[in-house]
């Protein structure tokens, strides 16, 4: 048992450095090669990416062995066909009858992105640059939101077996209309939102929900059917973070027009 | 620092992982006891791992602001500074690239993808043409992740308004998605968002804010931020391109 976790320990290590020796080998050579300034405060630099690293390591390590096969069981039994109750349905599926897959979807897809660490560094970012007007909790709130909606309908769409353009194409144009209503200011936030929610933690859970699903939901297959999750997971948080910024821009203006500020209301 | 100081701080960010990770365990404890009805399969296990992700994560945020943000912003500045405009492109490609092509989930996805286009019958049934197919999918989606972060810096640099690109870019991929061979769509699709890995989004996000900070006239909030928007959109555009292609 413990030699086993140390074996674990060891190989994710391994990995782990080789995922990131690209990045280190680029920055290195830049560093050295085109830049040749020195890194002020170097050792505390080095001493946060060997933090970064052991980390990673640690994080991954600890989702492969308790996330990832309770993560997997669970999508397993809940789209298992007695859980279901298929037996009864003889001429095709009823959407209707995976209700309780889109309320796991949505709370898997909300707390995933949570947990995501990419997130975090993204939030951590906005709430400095941003001066505290954007919220780190608040961002990730509303990312995650995103995140659960999406997921949740892209259930939906392996169970009834619709086109994945349609669900993309048509979040796109909510995506295009509600970036002329917003402020400037959020929108390059509210885009990037939408790369950093599939990553680590959310990628294996939502891919293997999707898997599961359409292997288990008949006339689906997993090949055809199983692939579209990441992209809902990547386009419905754009929406969320652009719809909360607009509600909490039009709060603050109320508010400040209530106070007794005069019509001026707009800022 | 103190010991007692860095004690402190170590504690308020194991605090902070455990409140980052309590919805995660929330719903899967519901699920497990409440609508499964199922006892939990080895439990040791599932709490060493738990506590491997609470310290793992704690250490990952510590790390990035001693680390990563840091470094992220002194290249900025020393690129800015520097005035070559040719480095600065072959970095933003060589970081896209690079942080791309050895990414675990992208290969995850390029392998099923294979398998797809093996059973559409788009690709012969081999081993060698499926692995060969593969990889070039990685190829394309890394070059396209470059190309991303050397658009996206030439944006910054510029300072053009990042929502033309991406409304741009969603047309585009519209129009293509009518063209392009079925099987291959729900994969471009996904390759969008497996690109931007965990050490990426925090060097990236870095660049764009630092570089934004260093010109005059940039703004970080309207012009730092868009590096991981553009990073995720071009691969959908460059596989359905593959895909029409190959």
């Amino acid at each position: 048992m413990m030699w086993d976790f140390l074996a674990t320990l060891r190989d994710t290590l391994w990995s782990t450095l080789f995922d990131v020796a690209p990045i280190l080998a680029i920055l290195i050579v830049f560093q050295t090669a085109v830049l040749r300034r020195k890194v002020p405060d170097l050792r505390r630099i080095v001493a946060g990416f060997a933090l970064v690293l052991a980390g990673l390591t640690l994080f991954l390590i600890g989702l492969q062995e308790a996330l990832f096969p309770i993560g997997e069981t669970m999508v397993r039994q809940l789209t298992a066909p007695e859980m279901i109750g298929l037996e009864r349905l003889a001429d095709g599926v009823n959407w209707t009858d995976y209700l309780l897959v889109y309320a796991f979807a949505a709370a898997i897809g909300f707390s995933t992105t949570i947990a995501e660490p990419s997130l975090i560094a993204v939030a951590l970012k906005a709430e400095a640059v941003s001066g505290g007007a954007v919220r780190a909790w608040g961002l990730r709130i509303a990312v995650a939101s995103g995140a659960a909606v999406g997921v949740s309908l892209g259930c939906f769409r392996i169970v009834t077996g619709t086109p994945l353009p349609w669900y993309i194409i048509a979040a796109y144009a909510v995506v295009i209309m509600q970036t002329f209503v917003s402020s400037r200011s959020i929108i390059p936030l509210a885009y990037d939102s939408g790369g950093v929610t599939t990553s680590t933690v959310t990628v294996p859970v939502v891919a293997a929900l999707g898997l599961g699903l359409a292997a288990t939901v008949p006339g689906r297959s997993p090949l055809i059917d199983g692939f579209g999750l990441i992209a809902f997971t990547a386009v419905f948080p754009i929406m969320s973070v652009l719809g909360y910024a607009m509600a909490t821009s039009h709060i603050s203006r109320r508010r400040r027009g209530s106070a007794g500020a005069g019509g001026k209301s707009r800022s | 620092m103190s010991s007692a100081g860095i004690l402190g701080a170590a504690l308020g960010r194991f605090a902070g992982a455990v409140r980052d990770l309590a919805p995660i365990i929330a719903v899967i404890v519901f699920f497990q006891v409440v609508v499964l009805q199922q006892p939990f399969p080895e439990l040791g296990r599932v709490l060493v791992g738990l506590a491997c992700v609470l310290a793992g994560l704690a250490m990952f945020i510590q790390g990035l602001e001693m680390g990563l943000f840091p470094l992220g912003e002194s290249m900025a500045g020393a690129f800015a500074r520097k005035g070559s405009l040719t480095a600065l492109f072959a970095f933003a490609f060589g970081l896209g690239f690079g942080t791309t092509v050895a990414e675990p989930a992208l290969i995850a996805i390029a392998d099923e993808a294979a398998g797809v286009a093996a059973e559409a019958g788009a690709i012969a049934a081999s081993a060698a043409a499926r692995e060969a197919y593969a990889f070039n999918l990685r190829m394309v989606v890394a070059v396209a992740v470059g190309a991303a972060i050397v658009l996206g810096v030439l944006r910054i640099i510029k300072g053009w308004p990042i929502h033309v690109f991406i409304i741009g870019g969603y047309i585009l991929v519209t129009i293509m998605t009518a063209f392009a061979p079925v099987e291959i769509i729900g994969v471009a699709y996904d390759s969008g968002g497996v690109t931007t890995s965990t050490i990426t989004v925090p060097l990236v996000t870095a660049l764009g804010v630092g570089l934004a900070q260093s010109i005059r006239g940039r703004n970080p909030m309207v012009d730092g931020f868009g590096l991981i928007a553009f990073a995720s959109l071009t691969p959908i555009i460059f596989v359905l391109v593959y895909g029409m292609l190959a």
